[in-house]
């Protein structure tokens, strides 16, 4: 499956043309940029959407949209950023930055990976396609049963986001065997587990967590499928049904989904801050052990979203106590974060000021997180604005500020331009402001008693100042973005050059030049330490010297570099497996057309290096 | 791709660091993925047991006898696949083929089994639709099904390259990724016998 025939960068260029190449592509680095401009248009899309619904709700009696349009949005908004926007985002990262911080020359599947972007896409399109249909889902982002049943929700907008999440699962789970198998087996000589740096690590443990975690909701999502097409009683209480069945699976799998969208951006703010602090991240083996531990507990506290349910004092009790606990090791990750700016000699660089604002604002998050973790107060905050505000502040907060700085901070390694500081910091401020002028606020309004997904207010009710409040912190957040688009463009037009080290940084990727070339590492690197580059650059810090770079690699040893040739099959597939899926609205005739399509490209996909030209033995 | 680039000894590109087969890893973590899907379908199955508001019940229509048989079978498929997977890898290409010819086989003799019964169940008045036990019974069992068929179609294809030559001992890993999703199956289909037809 990995490297069968020499492959050198843009011969595949010359002969077909640059859209083809980006098309067939195996190359990590490109599928990475695909995921990220992919993701950071759904951003937008999403955004769009959050804008809608802050319009609507910054005056009392509005009537810019309707009801049903309202509930569109929020589905929308909320299906959107979770499983278009930081998902893909954090996988971008996966993508690019796993095996250069391993010193590895691709992921171990590069046709899987490449697969696995494509079935995202078309997971993505599936599901705006409902838009154009005029049937976008309406159910909430949670679509809690039996409110997704035939009889209430009667058209194709359930069914399109049933498909569309099953397309989208599908691609996380591929991709989340890919990066275990890329973690465990393709690090350099001498990167032993604890050498791994902080990224790696924490999106080692997110891996598992979609592994595991996504079965849950395939399976959920099923049974939802079958009650829909076939007439099952999964969800169904005149039939004996229980519509928490779908709570729980769904749950199951939701609150895991929780630390798949977190644990990227904490291990990105693990990088940012030692390069911009000059030392070693604080408690490096304590912070990873806490994401192992936010990991495992991540599986035991599901049942914290349905205090309100009722499931009894034991249930609630145990529920609530996994919940306290798991804030520990999240506790333990803050104040390493800490630490490791004490004493340091901080540069406030772009990327620090947004790791810096992550920790603020998701340890905010946090705290509201521990108070409905006890369930008489979650039973007043439930289903309100608190609620909004406290996921808005982990997940927008925590994981798009955390996103941000890993943006800053790679940018220079991805184009080879850094990104203007003094436009940087605007985007940050604004952010940081529009931020917390739209979700604190929110806090306020949902202890007063306004619930969330209501499309509109009575002007009586004392909520429409802060709603106003709210809705202009939107706006600022949308220049915020709008500066950093500009920034973007200004800099690859005319911006400075990065060189290969523009932040003195201390792992591997830093080490190669800016953009990478396609192999990545001239020579593969042997490592000695967690911070192997900077242990060349600077040494251990305790007297011992630098270990000084190795020597560059002669032009014979980069011709002999074999990597792997471009494929279309995995777009072919994914475009199948699109038809097949889609069918299913369409025509059981389609479905079986594009199952056996599916088959034929399997087949063509696992066959095309089975007994390769060359005639090489494996 | 980890092979160092000045290195002139032929390093199989598939073997990482850890001495281990990519792909054998990945099956691995494919695997425990499904132990999730299958285990969220079994808690499904066991969450609504004796939830039904009519018949027919589980033991009322269940026929043990002859699952029995359909799972025998399904278990010596398995000793079938190591048969296979044994005779690949000592290059004994013509049993090769007929162990794996024999394990598609007895896996698609499962499957018709698995047809009968639906068959005769929805004659007797059970189908998804009629209890929660019709339901979750169809969709749990129908899903290790089509687990088997998979196999099936995969045991096929790998039949089907050594009719033609192109499948040598070089492709022993190949085949034994085959053999761990057919055990798993088994295996699964242990916890679903056991479960849903032995346990009154």
């Amino acid at each position: 499956m990995a490297t069968h025939a020499a492959f050198m960068p843009g011969t595949e260029a010359k002969s077909h043309g640059v859209l083809w190449s980006w098309i067939t592509t195996v190359d990590h680095k490109r599928i990475g940029i695909l995921y990220g401009t992919s993701a950071f248009f759904f951003f937008l899309v999403g955004g769009v959407e959050a804008l809608i619904m802050r319009l609507q709700l910054a005056r009392p009696d509005s009537t810019l949209v309707g009801p049903q349009a309202y509930n569109e949005l929020f589905t929308m908004h909320g299906t959107t950023m979770v499983f278009l926007a930081i998902m893909p985002l954090s996988a971008s990262f996966f993508n690019y930055m796993i095996p250069l911080m391993i010193g590895a020359r691709d992921v171990a599947f590069p046709r899987l990976n490449a697969l696995s972007y494509w079935i995202f896409l078309a997971g993505a399109l599936f599901l705006n396609a409902s838009w154009l249909f005029g049937v976008a889902p309406d159910a909430g982002w949670f679509g809690y049963a039996n409110l997704t049943s035939r009889q209430f929700s009667p058209t194709a907008s359930i069914d399109f986001w049933v498909l569309g999440l099953q397309i989208l699962g599908i691609s996380s789970l591929m991709a989340g065997f890919n990066f275990i198998v890329t973690i465990i087996n393709m690090r350099a000589p001498g990167m032993t587990l604890m050498r791994m740096p902080l990224f790696v690590w924490m999106s080692f443990v997110t891996q598992f967590l979609l592994v595991l975690a996504f079965p849950a909701i395939t399976v959920g999502l099923i049974l939802l499928m079958f009650d829909r097409f076939f007439g099952t009683l999964f969800y169904a209480p005149a039939g004996g049904g229980d519509p928490l069945l779908w709570q729980h699976l769904f749950w199951i799998f939701g609150h895991p989904e929780v630390y798949i969208l977190i644990l990227p951006a904490m291990g990105i703010v693990s990088e940012v801050l030692p390069t911009f602090a000059r030392k070693p991240l604080f408690g490096a083996p304590v912070v990873i052990y806490s994401g192992i531990m936010i990991g495992f507990f991540g599986f035991g506290v599901w049942s914290h979203h349905m205090f309100s349910v009722g499931l009894g004092p034991v249930a609630d009790s145990a529920f609530s106590i996994a919940t306290m606990l798991i804030a520990v090791p999240t506790g333990v990750k803050i104040f390493n974060w800490i630490g490791t700016l004490w004493g340091g000699t901080v540069r406030f660089k772009t990327p620090l000021f947004f790791a810096l604002g992550f920790i603020a604002m998701f340890t905010m998050g946090g705290l509201s997180g521990i108070m409905h973790a006890s369930p008489p107060v979650d039973l007043q905050q439930t289903d309100t604005y608190f609620v909004v505000a406290h996921f808005h502040y982990v997940l927008f907060g925590g994981s798009i500020f955390g996103l941000f700085a890993g943006i800053y901070y790679w940018w220079p390694k991805i184009t080879g331009r850094l990104l203007d500081e003094r436009l940087g910091k605007w985007h940050f401020w604004l952010m940081m402001l529009g931020f917390n002028a739209t979700f604190f606020p929110q806090h306020y309004l949902g202890l007063i008693g306004m619930p969330r997904r209501i499309y509109t207010y009575a002007p009586d009710l004392g909520w429409y100042f802060w709603n106003l409040v709210s809705t202009i912190g939107a706006f600022v957040i949308a220049v915020s973005i709008l500066v950093f688009m500009v920034n973007v463009v200004r800099t690859q037009r005319s911006g400075p050059t990065a060189g290969d080290d523009p932040w003195d940084a201390r792992t591997l990727e830093w080490s190669i030049p800016s953009p990478p070339p396609v192999y990545n590492f001239a020579r593969v690197p042997t490592v000695h330490d967690r911070d192997p580059f900077w242990l060349q650059k600077h040494g251990d810090g305790h007297g011992g010297k630098p270990a000084g770079r190795p020597a560059p690699a002669s032009a014979a040893e980069i011709k002999a570099i074999h990597m792997p040739p471009p494929s279309y099959w995995p777009i072919l597939l994914g475009a199948a497996f699109l038809f097949m899926m889609s069918g299913a609205l369409i025509s059981i005739y389609q479905v079986v057309l594009g199952g056996l399509l599916t088959l034929y490209c399997m087949f063509r996909f696992a066959l095309e290096y089975h007994r390769p030209p060359s005639g090489g033995g494996h | 791709m980890t092979s160092h680039a000045a290195s002139h000894v032929e390093h199989d590109p598939n073997i990482g660091i850890t001495g281990l087969d990519h792909r054998k890893m990945g099956m691995w973590a494919f695997l425990g993925s499904e132990c999730m899907f299958f285990g969220s379908l079994i808690g499904t199955y066991l969450s609504y047991k004796g939830k039904s508001l009519s018949g027919p019940t589980p033991h009322e229509i269940l026929n043990i006898p002859l699952t029995s048989v359909s799972a025998f079978v399904l278990l010596m498929s398995s000793v079938l696949m190591v048969l296979a997977l044994a005779a690949v890898q000592r290059n004994d290409m013509k049993w090769a083929k007929v162990w794996l010819f024999s394990t598609a086989m007895f896996g698609a003799g499962f499957v018709g089994f698995q047809i009968f019964e639906f068959t005769h169940f929805v004659n007797l008045g059970l189908t998804l639709r009629t209890n929660l036990f019709g339901s979750t019974f169809f969709t749990l069992t129908g899903f290790h099904g089509a687990h088997v068929t998979g196999g099936v179609i995969w045991l096929l294809a790998l039949w089907a390259l050594a009719l033609r030559g192109k499948l040598g001992p070089q492709d022993a890993l190949k085949v034994e990724l085959c053999g761990l999703y057919w055990h798993f199956v088994d295996i699964v289909w242990i916890a679903i016998f056991t479960l849903v037809y032995l346990i009154p």
